[in-house]
C-alpha cells in the first residue's frame, strides 16, 4: 500500500505478541514452581521475636521437615496454624474456674494462702502452668501467709486478681495480626526452595526479558507502518482497548496482583527471588514483595514511555513529559532509594511529598529522619518545602502538569502503561459531581489523619476525642492507600480509565488541583470560535473532563483536575486547544463566551499606525 | 403562549434553540428524523474509524435537553401549513407553532450518472450514511471516491483506516482545487498519496456499472479507463433541502430564499444553515454549508426571534480542516487562482509538510488572507489583522504571536522571514522580540473580553 515496504511490519509485531505472551505465561506459571519445607533452620530467622517464637514453634510442629509442593496448602497451613493459636490461646492461658475451685479447696484445708499451693494445683511444666502460677505470684504474694483474713476474704481477691489476670492473657500472650503477615511471608520465603531461585538469570530471561523484547517488537514497528500523527484507530473497536474482554482480563490480572501485594505477598514469592541478585546489588539487602513491584513499575513506565516517544512522535510537548516521567520514576523512585539503603541512609523517595506520601509524618519516619544526621535533616526539611513552597509555586506558574503529568510516579505509570485506556474516564457531570465530593474528601480526611498523628507524636497523648490517632491512621492507610490507590486506582485502569487514583482519589491532586483552579497561570486556551464539537478532546481526556463544552463556546478550560497531559490539544483535528501559562485571566465566564460572533477588538491609535508601517 | 419549533437538529438548528432559550422562556420544539439527539456530523469519520463511539460524538448529555425545556421530536416533517401555522408530522401528528425555523440541512449530490444507486454506491452525509458505509465496506477491497474535496478525503481516510485501497478521481487537475492554489493542493496530495491514495486527477465518473450479484463491480471515467471496484463514494458536493420549503409556499432558489436577518418571505418563518441561500444586491447569492456559519447563523437568529433584531454578518472568513495528518486553517479570502492587484507570499518547509501562504494587496501590502498547513494560528489575532488591515510587514515581523502551535514544538518564524527577505532582498524585515509579558497575554491579545 505504501511506497516504502512495510512487508515486516505485521509479521514482526505478531511475533512480538507471542513472545509478550510467552514471557508472560512463564511470569505466571513460575508462581507455582516453588516446593516448601518447613525446618528448624527457617523456622528460626523468620521469626525474629523470640517470644513469638518461642509461643508458636511447638503448634508448627505437625508441619516440621515435611516437603509440600501445593503453595496453596502449605500457606493455608501455616496461616491455619497462627489463628487456631490466636484462637485457643486465652483458653490454655487464662485462669479458669476449675483452677480456682481447685485453689480454694486447698486453702479451705489450710485456713489460710499460700503460693506453695500454686505449684500443687497447677501441677505440670508446661508453659502455661508455669505462666499462671507466674502472674498468681505476681499478683496475690502480698496475700500469703498466715494473715488472719478470712477464706470469704482470700476467695474474694483470688476470684478478682484472676479475672484482671485473664484480662490480660490475650494482650500478652496471642500475636497480633501485623506479625503474622510478616511471620507468614518471612516462614514461607526461608522454608522454599526452587527453580526460579536456583536459576534466576535464566527465568529472568524468559519472563520478563522476553515479554519486553516482545512488547518492544510489537511497539517500535509502528514507526515505520505509517507517517507521523494521531494513531487512535479502532481503540474503541479493539477489546483490549474499548472496555471489553481483554481489558476485563487485564483488570482481574492487576487486581489479584495487588491483592496479593498488599495482604498475601507470600503468594508472589517466586517474583521476589527473580529480581533478589538485582536488588542485592542495588541495596545490599535483597527484594521484598514491593521491590518487584517497583521493578515491574518502573519497567512498564519505560517500555510504555518509548511506545508514547513512537505514537506522539509528532509531537515534542509529549516527547519531553514522557522523557521526564521516565527520568523521575527510574532515577527518583527507583534507582535513589535503594541505593541509600545501601548507603545506610533512610530510604525516600525525593520527589514524592505528603499528602499523596501520607506516612510522611508518621513517627517512625520523623524518628528516623531526624535520627540520620544531615541527610536525614535534609530530607525532612525538603519533604516539607516541597508542599509547603514548591506545590503553589510551580503550580502557579505551569499548572497542576509539573507534577502530575511530568513528575508524578502514579501519573508516570497512567500516561505510559495507562495511555491505552485514557478514553474509558466517565465524562458525564455526574462523575464530575462524584469526583469533586470524594478528592476533597479524602483530602480533609489525610489532614485529620496526619494532623492527629502528629499530636500524639509531639504530646504523646494517643487519643483524640476517645479517638485512637493510630487507628485512624491504619485505616487511611487500609482503605485510601490500599484499596483505593492500589487496588481500584490502578487495577480499574482497563474499566474506568487509567486516572482512577489521580481523578478520585489523591489527596495531593486534590491539593494542587485547588491552587490551579484559583491561582495559575496555567489554561487551555480555545482557538476562537473553530471547534467543530467532534468529540476528540473529551474522548481523550483521562480526567473526565468534557472539553467540548467549553471549547464550543469559545471559553479557556480552567479545571482543577486537568493534568496537562495535552492530548486533546493533539487529538483535535482543528488545532482548537493550547496549553499555555499565560498572566492574564482565562476566559472562563461562559455567559460572556457562548458567542461566536464579534470577536474583532478595537484596536488603539498607536497600534493602528504601528501595523500600517 | 409562544412557541418556537425547529425542523432539524444538526448545528444551526440546535444553536437556535439554544440560545433561545439563554435569552427567553418560551417553549421550543426540535424536530428531526435523523437521530433522537444532536450530534456532531463532523465526527461521522472518526466513528467509523474507531477513535468514537456514537455517544462521544454528542455535544450534550442527554439529560441537558429536558433540562433546558427543549423537546425533541424523531419524525419527518409531511406539511407546513404557513396559514395556520400548522405541521404534520409523518406519523399524523400535528403541530402548531407560532415562529418556525427551518433548519433542514443539505443533502449530497448526484449527477444522474448510470448506476448511482447501486448497492455499494454511497454518499457520506448523515448518520444513516454512516451505517450504510460501515454495512458497504465490510466485503470492500477497493473502492473508488469521485470527487476532489473535503468529505472525500474524509472517507478515503475511513477506507484506508480498515485497510481498503482509494482511487480518488479529481476533475480538476488538481486536488481541491477550487479552493486551494497549486503549492497547497500538491502538499495535500503528496501526503494522501503516502497513505495509499491514488489519484486521477482531470477525470471524472462516467458510469458504474454491476456484478452478477447486483453490487456495483468497476466504473469506467472520462478517460475511457475501466477501474474495477466494491465500493464507491460520491462526494461531490452538496445542495440544501429544500423540498418541505418549497412544497409550502417558501420563496426558493437554490436553497430556502433568506434575507440579511434570515427571514423567509413567509411572516414568522426563518431558515439557517445549509439549507439558508442568502439574498445579496450584488453578485450570487450566498450559501454557507459550513459547521462555522451555521453556528453563527444560528446565534444570529436566535436573537431576532427573541425580539433583537440582528443582521448575520460572519465577519471574517475562516474556515479549518485536515487531510489525514496534516491540519489546515485559512483566515481571509486566499482565491486558488492568482488575482489582479493581490500578491501572494509563500513559505514551504523542505521536507516537512508545512506552509504558509499569505495574501495580500499589491499596492498597499494589506493583507488579505493566510492559508496555512501544519501550523496552527490563532483565530483572534489573524480576525484582528485582517479586520483592522495590517500590512504584510507587519504580519510577517509579528507571526510569531499568532503561533498556535502546542509548547515545545518547533517555531518557523525565523526560516519564514528569511525566506521573505531572500525573495525581496529590499527588505531587511526582523521578527519582533518576543513580548511574553507585555504582548502576547495583555488584554488586547487574549480573547478576553
Amino acid at each position: 500500500m505504501h511506497n516504502n515496504n512495510t512487508a515486516w511490519i505485521a509479521p514482526v509485531r505478531k511475533s512480538g505478541v507471542t513472545f509478550f505472551t510467552l514471557g508472560f505465561l512463564v511470569f505466571i506459571g513460575m508462581l507455582f514452581s516453588n516446593q516448601y519445607k518447613l525446618t528448624e533452620q527457617t523456622l528460626k530467622p523468620a521469626i525474629n521475636n523470640s517470644t513469638h517464637l518461642q509461643l508458636i514453634q511447638p503448634h508448627l510442629n505437625g508441619l516440621m521437615n515435611e516437603t509440600v509442593t501445593n503453595k496453596i496448602s502449605f500457606i493455608n497451613d501455616i496461616r491455619h496454624t497462627f489463628s487456631r493459636y490466636n484462637d485457643t490461646v486465652y483458653q490454655r492461658y487464662h485462669i479458669s474456674t476449675t483452677n480456682i475451685d481447685a485453689l480454694l479447696t486447698q486453702v479451705n484445708t489450710m485456713g489460710y494462702y499460700d503460693l506453695a499451693m500454686l505449684t500443687t494445683t497447677f501441677n505440670s511444666q508446661d508453659d502455661y502452668s508455669t505462666y499462671k502460677i507466674k502472674k498468681l505470684t505476681d499478683y496475690t504474694s502480698w496475700l500469703a501467709g498466715q494473715q488472719g483474713k478470712t477464706l470469704a476474704e482470700i476467695s474474694e481477691v483470688i476470684n478478682e486478681k484472676s479475672s484482671e489476670i485473664n484480662a490480660h492473657v490475650l494482650a500478652e500472650k496471642s500475636i497480633d495480626n501485623y506479625a503474622v503477615g510478616q511471620y507468614i511471608y518471612a516462614l514461607v520465603k526461608s522454608s522454599s526452595s526452587g527453580v526460579v531461585s536456583k536459576h534466576t538469570a535464566l527465568f529472568f530471561i524468559f519472563s520478563v526479558l522476553l515479554a519486553t523484547i516482545g512488547a518492544l517488537m510489537y511497539i517500535i514497528p509502528e514507526k515505520f507502518s505509517a507517517p507521523a500523527g494521531i494513531k487512535n484507530d479502532n481503540i474503541f473497536k479493539n477489546s483490549a482497548t474499548n472496555g471489553g474482554l481483554i481489558c476485563m482480563l487485564a483488570m482481574t490480572f492487576l487486581v489479584l496482583v495487588y491483592i496479593a501485594l498488599y495482604f498475601f505477598p507470600e503468594y508472589i514469592i517466586e517474583w521476589v527471588s527473580l529480581v533478589d541478585p538485582l536488588f542485592k546489588a542495588l541495596n545490599g539487602q535483597g527484594a521484598s514483595p514491593w521491590s518487584i513491584y517497583g521493578f515491574i513499575y518502573t519497567l512498564a513506565i519505560i517500555v510504555m514511555g518509548i511506545r508514547m516517544f513512537i505514537k506522539y512522535r509528532h509531537s515534542n510537548y509529549h516527547i519531553v513529559r514522557t522523557g521526564s516521567i521516565i527520568f523521575f520514576q527510574s532515577c527518583f523512585a527507583f534507582l535513589l532509594p535503594e541505593i541509600l539503603i545501601k548507603l545506610n541512609q533512610p530510604s525516600t523517595d525525593l520527589k514524592n511529598m505528603w499528602p499523596l506520601d501520607y506516612d510522611f509524618f508518621d513517627a517512625w519516619n520523623l524518628d528516623s529522619l531526624s535520627s540520620s544526621g544531615d541527610i536525614g535533616m535534609f530530607m525532612l526539611v525538603w519533604g516539607i518545602t516541597l508542599f509547603v513552597i514548591g506545590v503553589p509555586l510551580f503550580t502557579y506558574l505551569f499548572g497542576k502538569r509539573w507534577y502530575c503529568s511530568w513528575v508524578c510516579g502514579c501519573g508516570g505509570l497512567a500516561e505510559t502503561a495507562g495511555d491505552p485506556y485514557r478514553h474509558l474516564s466517565n465524562k458525564s457531570v455526574n462523575a464530575w459531581r462524584i469526583e469533586r465530593v470524594v478528592i476533597h474528601s479524602v483530602l480533609v480526611l489525610c489532614i485529620i489523619m496526619t494532623g492527629a498523628a502528629l499530636y500524639t507524636y509531639f504530646t504523646g497523648i494517643k487519643t483524640i476525642l476517645g479517638i485512637d490517632t493510630y487507628s485512624l491512621r491504619s485505616a487511611y492507610g487500609f482503605f485510601i492507600g490500599a484499596l483505593f490507590s492500589g487496588i481500584v486506582g490502578t487495577g480499574f485502569y482497563p474499566k474506568l480509565g487509567n486516572r482512577v487514583w489521580c481523578r478520585f482519589g489523591c489527596p495531593l491532586a486534590a491539593y494542587i488541583g485547588l491552587i490551579q483552579r484559583y491561582k495559575s497561570r496555567f489554561r487551555i486556551t480555545t482557538n476562537g470560535s473553530q471547534c467543530i464539537s467532534c468529540g476528540n478532546c473529551s474522548t481523550y481526556c483521562e480526567m473526565g473532563i468534557d472539553v467540548r463544552a467549553y471549547a464550543q463556546r469559545g471559553e479557556d478550560i480552567v479545571r482543577a483536575s486537568c493534568v496537562g497531559c495535552g492530548v486533546c490539544s493533539s487529538v483535535c483535528p482543528r488545532g482548537v486547544l493550547k496549553l499555555e501559562n499565560g498572566s492574564t485571566t482565562a476566559v472562563i465566564d461562559h455567559n460572556m463566551k457562548d458567542e461566536t460572533m464579534n470577536i474583532v477588538q478595537i484596536l488603539s491609535v498607536e497600534e493602528q499606525k504601528s501595523m500600517m508601517g | 403562549m409562544s412557541k418556537l419549533v425547529i425542523i432539524g437538529n444538526g448545528i444551526a438548528g440546535v444553536t437556535v434553540a439554544r440560545h433561545v432559550r439563554k435569552r427567553s422562556d418560551i417553549e421550543i420544539m426540535i424536530i428531526s428524523a435523523e437521530t433522537e439527539h444532536f450530534f456532531s456530523r463532523t465526527a461521522l469519520m472518526y466513528i467509523f474509524m474507531g477513535h468514537m463511539t456514537y455517544e462521544h460524538t454528542k455535544p450534550y448529555e442527554d439529560c441537558f435537553w429536558q433540562k433546558n425545556r427543549i423537546d425533541l421530536k424523531q419524525d419527518y416533517v409531511d406539511e407546513i401549513n404557513t396559514e395556520t401555522k400548522v405541521l404534520t408530522l409523518a406519523s399524523g401528528e400535528k403541530i402548531d407553532y407560532s415562529q418556525l425555523v427551518m433548519a433542514t440541512g443539505s443533502q449530497s449530490n448526484k449527477f444522474g450518472w448510470p448506476g448511482q444507486d447501486l448497492p455499494g454506491v454511497q454518499t457520506l452525509f448523515n448518520y444513516q450514511d454512516l451505517l450504510l458505509m460501515e454495512e458497504n465496506s465490510k466485503h470492500a477491497k477497493h473502492a473508488v471516491i469521485v470527487g476532489g474535496g473535503l468529505i472525500g478525503v474524509e472517507m478515503a481516510e475511513m477506507l484506508i483506516s480498515r485497510g481498503i485501497e482509494v482511487t480518488f478521481l479529481v476533475r480538476e487537475e488538481r486536488f481541491w482545487g477550487n479552493i486551494l492554489p497549486d503549492d497547497e493542493a500538491k502538499l495535500v496530495q503528496q501526503h494522501a498519496e503516502i497513505h495509499g491514495v491514488h489519484f486521477k486527477f482531470s477525470t471524472e465518473l462516467n458510469t458504474i456499472t454491476a456484478g452478477n450479484n447486483g453490487r456495483v463491480n468497476a466504473i469506467t471515467t472520462s478517460t475511457g479507463e475501466e477501474l474495477a471496484c466494491d465500493f464507491v463514494g460520491l462526494s461531490v458536493g452538496v445542495h440544501p433541502s429544500i423540498t418541505l420549503a418549497a412544497k409550502s409556499n417558501m420563496a426558493v432558489g437554490r436553497g430556502i430564499l433568506v434575507n440579511d436577518f434570515l427571514e423567509t418571505n413567509i411572516a414568522d418563518v426563518y431558515a439557517v444553515g445549509d439549507c439558508a441561500e442568502i439574498e445579496v444586491v450584488e453578485g450570487r447569492n450566498r450559501i454557507e454549508p459550513l459547521w462555522y456559519t451555521g453556528k453563527m447563523q444560528g446565534e444570529t437568529l436566535a436573537r431576532t426571534i427573541t425580539g433583537d433584531k440582528t443582521k448575520y454578518d460572519r465577519g471574517i472568513w475562516f474556515n479549518s480542516a485536515k487531510f489525514f495528518d496534516v491540519e489546515y486553517q485559512t483566515y481571509g479570502f486566499v482565491a486558488n487562482e492568482p488575482i489582479d492587484g493581490i500578491d501572494s507570499f509563500y513559505w514551504q518547509h523542505p521536507k516537512e509538510n508545512i506552509c504558509v501562504r499569505i495574501t495580500y494587496q499589491t499596492d498597499t501590502q494589506v493583507v488579505t488572507g493566510v492559508n496555512t498547513f501544519g501550523i496552527r494560528m490563532r483565530h483572534n489575532i489573524w480576525q484582528h489583522w485582517l479586520s483592522h488591515h495590517c500590512t504584510l510587514k507587519y504580519v510577517l515581523q509579528n507571526l510569531r504571536t499568532a503561533n498556535f502551535d502546542p509548547e515545545l514544538f518547533r517555531h518557523y518564524e525565523k526560516n519564514i522571514i528569511t525566506a521573505f527577505n531572500k525573495q525581496y532582498p529590499s527588505n531587511k524585515l526582523t521578527l519582533s522580540p518576543l513580548q511574553w509579558l507585555t504582548k502576547r497575554f495583555t488584554k488586547e491579545q487574549t480573547n478576553a473580553q
